[in-house]
């Protein structure tokens, strides 16, 4: 954490990507979360994706909660809109908002308290909709913000830091995200930034609702013996089913592997996925296959990541509500009003 | 004894009572419009209870040639079809009124009262000599009890069939059985019955252009003309109705042509969180967003109504009242959520209010809304109630000008970002207190900025220094005096004669108001009445107080809401007030309206003059 300004200077030599930014133009304001927060690294991927994605950064709309994690829109893309709305309701707000502009980018950010235990409703029912988002869930275990109580995430039998045992049963957001229609679902660590980045890439790219659950350590209240919420914990029970390459067009996918090992999946956009299997028998294309794996794993202790599951054919709540092509808030009176018409039909039906 | 009729002309209030779900709605609504394609005057009400099938329901028509819609109070003669409300149907009828039932299993005397004129019709032995279907027994019993009372109240028979034919048209299966049925009950009354009895409808000419539509509907159809796009929702009794409105009237008016798609989007939430959520953000992101909703609806809106009022959000809620506190009375109306809305969300807040009189103004209110919510960035309540929303009312045809736009208010635009206009998300540049805005994704370097509900400066980053909140809570204290000058202005209804006394009045009291003026001032009592149509309120609300020896403030709410927000915001002294307040759940009366203002005026006429002025 420091107070410093950061200079807005860039030095002269930065590489460019193809629509002519910087690394840098993708950054925010400095952090002030605490130093070693697995959050700046999540906000640290999100910058690198979207700089290889080619994003222009104004095309992105950043909302999310209350909270250590709400806090980071403020901290990428400084040159996107952002949206620090209510505790638990980033997902409505969200929803709204894409509904009047299906043309941005929609990124949701979230915390485990924002997502699991206040916002659960409406978590569950951005998923349910199919909205059209990525939906980062950036999970410690913990209240940061307030001073270390649990969340609804943490594991039965993980300790505090003031040493109370958590007695409750976690929520698993990611096969609840499964289990509530979310066309895109995969879980990561923010210590794993090589596995992280591809997965943002992808959720990006998915066009229906993308949501990945990233474990990330709060060096304050959730980091010391006991926790199954540490970098500790976190490294030495991480079972990543593959790894993910994003390659922008078919084209562009030169790099071969062996038969049967790799599964490749075309996005809308015309992007490609490209998933190599670590676990042989892992099929990310089987909802009820993912589901009975996530926790047949979760069982023996191990937080099982990557992506989970995708349904490369998703669709989104505008194709459910079949709306018009043009973005709701570029319509004026001339598409929307019916006019004098319409009015005196109707006056004249209800004599 | 014989009992005294009842004589009227196109002057009576006539009441079914009926069982919820026994299809008699649609039948006595075709009874109420045919008294209008007479050019009668009718206001019809329905009295209903939070049920779906089985519990008593009522509907009540005041037929009235002088076109007083409010409700009158009593009942000149009672259509009885629930045996489980007999006793209760019985009392309300006015001595010499009469009671229409059903006598195919003969009543005792005891039953019955002798001070009411009594018309049985075996309509059960009628109906089960017709129809095998039970079905059908219950429905066209109602056909057929239309039918009896046209004879009763020598209706224009052809009236009912022309209207049977509109209803049914394309329909022939439905329309032959109707038509036979209203038919057979008209003669059976003709030859069995003494028609017509001492109340008529006569043909009149006093209908005009006037048309007969629910506020719910009126409102829906306003969010359609004033350019609504999202409606995000969730259902509750008396509002879901607009919603279903907007649904129906957006397939039929927002369709693009072209590409089958559609110009709106609704979402039925899961809760009154997430529909105000949705609405918070698409108006953030320039689309026109509402809701509909009702008092527990606006409890569980209230943390997202304080953000969209500190963030300076556009967000327009149709507020349909009903009977409160908690669940309260779900299917009774009235004007009590005014405090809530006023001041909804912790922290010093104050919203803008309309207060709509009928389906027309809840037509324009809500467009108007849409357009206010725009220029104020902030969120506009539209204040209707179940006595407007969910009554078919006759009112003025709806109007629009073809010349109107929308006010998008203050939308910066990439053009005006690119030639360096300063851009300030809370500065205020026109002294008005309202500042600019900008949509997501306008310009690639300029104009964005983070919407937060914490505190913040002129320039949206995030500050907690003293100075810069309490600059940026006087700027919306001035915006707030902005919203004065864009709201509907109060309307004036001088008395004939100078007037010691004035009345304030607001939304659905209006129709029971403009009578007990009249009734009133034919006993001498003149009072010159303000219709309040908004908050914040305008001077000439304080002017018109200032003006008067005492001011009735009628309301429909027991704590004097509207009286308290008078007090508190037009610093106006309380002791120049004088509280009528109605809160049972029922639509306020001329009749309760004239008693309460006659008895306070009568008191106060016989103080000494130098009490008075001291008051």
């Amino acid at each position: 954490m420091t107070y410093l300004t950061k200079p807005k200077l860039h030095h002269p030599t930065l590489k460019t990507n193809k629509v002519g930014y910087t690394r840098r133009d993708y950054e925010g304001k400095i952090s002030t979360l605490c130093a070693g927060c697995g959050h700046d690294s999540i906000s640290a991927s999100i910058i690198q994706a979207c700089w290889e994605l080619d994003i222009q950064p104004h095309r992105v709309a950043k909302l999310s909660g209350i909270g250590c994690s709400s806090k980071t829109p403020d901290y990428f893309l400084g040159s996107s809109h952002g949206f620090n709305s209510v505790h638990g309701r980033m997902p409505s707000v969200l929803t709204g908002a894409n509904l009047a502009n299906r043309e941005l980018i929609y990124l949701g950010v979230s915390g485990d308290g924002d997502s699991a235990s206040i916002g659960i409703g409406q978590f569950a029912h951005i998923m349910r909709r199919g909205v059209n988002l990525t939906y980062v869930l950036e999970n410690n275990g913990v209240y940061g913000l307030t001073k270390g109580q649990f969340s609804a995430t943490a594991d039965a039998g993980s300790k505090s830091k003031r040493g109370v045992i958590n007695r409750d049963a976690p929520v698993d957001t990611v096969s609840l995200a499964l289990q509530l229609g979310a066309s895109y679902v995969a879980r990561s660590f923010s210590g794993d930034k090589k596995q992280l980045v591809p997965l943002i890439k992808g959720a990006i790219a998915h066009q229906g609702a993308a949501f990945i659950d990233v474990v990330s350590p709060c060096v304050a209240f959730n980091n010391h013996e006991g926790s199954t919420k540490s970098y500790d914990h976190v490294r030495e029970h991480n079972e990543s089913v593959n790894r993910l390459d994003f390659w922008p067009t078919r084209d562009a996918i030169k790099v071969e592997y062996g038969e049967g090992t790799v599964i490749d999946l075309p996005q809308h956009d015309g992007s490609i996925l490209r998933l190599r299997k670590i676990h042989a028998e892992y099929d990310p294309l089987d909802r009820v296959k993912a589901l009975n794996y996530i926790a047949e794993h979760q069982a023996k202790g191990e937080l099982v990541t990557g992506l989970l599951y995708i349904d490369p054919e998703a669709d989104d709540l505008h194709a459910h509500l079949n709306t018009v092509d043009t973005p709701f808030n570029q319509l004026g009176a001339a598409e929307l009003c019916p006019g004098t018409g319409p009015l005196e039909k109707l006056n004249a039906s209800l004599r | 004894m014989k009992a005294k009729r009842l004589e009227a002309v196109n002057d009576f209030v006539i009441k079914f009572a009926n069982v919820n779900g026994s299809g008699s709605a649609s039948a006595n609504e075709l009874f109420a419009r045919s008294i209008l394609r007479m050019g009668v005057p009718v206001s019809p009400r329905n009295i209903f209870p939070s049920n779906i099938q089985g519990l008593p329901t009522w509907y009540e028509v005041r037929v009235t040639e002088r076109g007083w819609l409010g409700r009158r109070g009593g009942v000149d003669l009672m259509v009885a079809m629930n045996p489980q409300t007999w006793n209760q149907d019985l009392a309300e009828i006015a001595p010499g009124g009469y009671l229409f039932y059903d006598s195919t299993r003969p009543l005792p005397q005891s039953r019955l009262r002798e001070d009411i004129n009594a018309i049985g019709m075996p309509l059960t032995d009628i109906c089960n000599a017709t129809y095998d279907d039970s079905r059908q027994r219950q429905l066209f019993k109602n056909i057929i009890y239309v039918g009896a009372l046209a004879a009763l109240l020598d209706m224009d028979a052809g009236a009912i069939a022309e209207l049977i034919g509109e209803q049914y048209k394309g329909k022939e299966k439905l329309l032959k059985p109707n038509l036979n049925a209203m038919q057979m009950g008209r003669d059976y009354a003709l030859a069995h019955l003494d028609c017509p009895i001492g109340l008529r409808v006569r043909k009149a000419d006093a209908v005009g252009k006037k048309i007969f539509m629910e506020g719910n509907s009126a409102a829906a159809l306003g969010a359609v003309y004033g350019g609504a796009t999202v409606c995000a929702w969730y259902p509750i009794t008396p509002s879901s109705s607009v919603a279903e409105a907007f649904e129906r009237y957006c397939k039929r008016l927002r369709v693009d042509q072209a590409s089958g798609k559609n110009k709106f989007a609704i979402v039925q939430a899961e809760d009154e969180l997430a529909s105000i959520g949705m609405v918070t953000g698409a108006g953030w992101n320039g689309a026109r967003a509402f809701t509909a909703t009702s008092g527990p609806g606006i409890s569980l809106m209230s943390e997202f109504i304080g953000l969209a009022y500190f963030a300076e959000i556009p967000v327009t809620i149709i507020d349909v009242q009903r009977g409160g506190p908690s669940t309260g009375m779900p299917t009774r109306t009235q004007q009590s959520d005014i405090l809530c809305t006023a001041y909804a969300s912790h922290g010093d807040t104050k919203h803008v209010l309309l207060f709509p009189e009928d389906p027309k103004e809840c037509f324009e209110f809500t467009a108007l809304a849409l357009d206010l919510a725009d220029r104020l960035q902030t969120p506009v309540f539209v204040m209707t109630d179940l006595d407007i929303g969910m009554n078919t009312r006759l009112c003025d045809p709806l109007e629009w000008d073809d010349s109107r736009t929308y006010d998008r208010g203050k939308v910066m635009s990439a053009e005006e970002l690119q030639a360096g206009k300063d851009f300030g998300r809370y500065l205020d540049v026109d002294g008005d207190g309202i500042a600019y805005r900008t949509y997501p994704g306008t310009h690639p370097t300029r104009g964005a900025y983070f919407t937060r509900g914490t505190t913040k400066d002129r320039y949206a980053r995030y500050s907690e220094a003293g100075p810069d909140y309490v600059d940026n809570m006087q700027r919306l204290l001035k915006k707030f005096e902005t919203a004065k000058t864009l709201v509907p202005k109060p309307l004036l209804t001088p008395a004939q004669h100078p007037a010691r006394f004035g009345a304030i009045y607001f939304g659905s009291t209006s129709p029971a108001m403009a009578e007990a003026l009249d009734s009133l001032a034919a006993q001498g009592t003149y009072v010159n009445a303000l219709r309040v149509r908004a908050f914040p309120f305008q001077d000439e609300i304080a002017d018109f107080i200032a003006a008067h020896s005492k001011v009735f403030v009628v309301e429909q709410n027991r704590d004097a809401q509207l009286k308290t927000l008078l007090v508190n915001e037009a610093h106006v002294n309380p002791a120049s007030l004088i509280s009528v307040l109605h809160y049972d759940g029922t639509p306020v009366t001329a009749r309760y309206i004239v008693k309460e203002i006659s008895a306070v005026s009568a008191a106060l006429n016989v103080r000494p003059l130098k009490q008075d002025k001291a008051a």
